[in-house]
């Protein structure tokens, strides 16, 4: 059987190279590359005519941006409305690269950790540097929950130091495991086909079915990355 | 024992997690469907923060997972 991890090999399309850096572009830049062409496309045709009675195009992009302004106004409070376009970006390019990459032949740019390490981190530093901009020292006190007493503090202090620290870690390796597990699972049921012969149909039947339940996983693991994205920055705007 | 046996068997231990997260899965479910047959009208509600329990407690079965595939393939 071949390797299940083969799937998320990098193949280099057009070798680039700058001085000792290799900045080729590889199959995961075409398929980020079509992903960005694919969100402008759908966005500036979906809004060039206004029409008051939306065509699908423009459902769709009206969709998107209610659903996630929506999602934005309801987890992260009062104010919230300026974030609407950075969570936008994060969501629609989640959405559209773990889409993408349950298509045969494509390439999941999104089950690739430095990727999603990367967002993640330009989250975790905004919602830092905002937060710090917007409470001063008060920032600290999201180390502190209210009301706890006072002697507790040696001991919960490090676990929400920690727990703040370990977010940006969880929200990429909970994007880029549930993709890579998912893309792994569907490979190794694939080869179970092969290999089973007739008996091949069970299987594939399976392979339908965990079709059916990676698109829901690629949506949900969209929707929940935009959501903790909107969670952590309801701290930008209010502390506790 | 060999080194090879103990990656083995490191593995196999690694996604025990998986086992527990099971649990912790059932247990989501069985409360949203617990709150759903008391109040069937808080569904929008509900549907939310289930489905955002579920993938933060799925999160877990695959941090096992990753671990345990990391080990096999001797990058740990």
């Amino acid at each position: 059987m071949e390797n299940p991890l083969e799937q998320f090999a990098i193949h280099t399309l057009i070798p680039i190279h700058i001085g000792k850096y290799d900045v080729s572009f590889t199959n995961s830049s075409l398929f980020l590359t079509i992903t960005f062409l694919l969100i402008v496309f759908l966005f500036f045709v979906g809004t060039s005519r206004k029409a008051v009675v939306p065509g699908r195009l423009q459902s769709s992009a009206e969709l998107l941006y209610e659903f996630t302004a929506n999602m934005v106004e309801d987890n992260a409070g009062h104010g919230s409305a300026k974030y609407v376009p950075f969570v936008m970006a994060i969501f629609l390019m989640v959405l559209f690269g773990n889409v993408l990459g349950l298509i045969p032949y494509g390439f999941t740019f999104t089950s690739h950790i430095i990727v999603t390490a990367a967002m993640a981190l330009m989250i975790f530093v905004v919602v830092v540097l905002l937060s710090l901009k917007n409470h001063g020292i008060g920032f600290f006190k999201t180390f502190f929950p209210p009301g706890a007493p006072i002697f507790l503090a040696p001991l919960l202090i490090p676990i929400e130091v920690l727990s703040y620290v370990f977010r940006p870690i969880s929200l990429s390796v909970r994007l880029f495991a549930n993709m890579m597990a998912g893309h792994v699972m569907l490979k190794l049921f694939a080869g179970f086909t092969i290999a089973l012969g007739l008996f091949g149909v069970l299987p594939l039947t399976f392979v339908v079915l965990l079709t059916g339940f990676e698109i829901l996983v690629a949506l949900l693991q969209a929707y929940v990355f935009a959501l903790l994205t909107s969670i952590y920055l309801k701290d930008t705007l209010e502390t506790h | 024992m060999d080194a090879a046996s103990a990656k083995l068997i490191g593995a196999g231990l690694a996604v025990i997690g998986m086992g527990v997260v099971g649990i912790g899965l059932g247990l989501i479910f069985n409360a949203w469907l617990h709150a759903l047959g008391r109040n069937p009208s808080a569904a929008p509600v509900l549907r939310q923060m289930g489905f955002l329990g579920f993938a933060l407690t799925e999160a877990l079965a695959l941090f096992a997972f990753v671990l345990a595939i990391l080990i096999l393939l001797n990058v740990l």
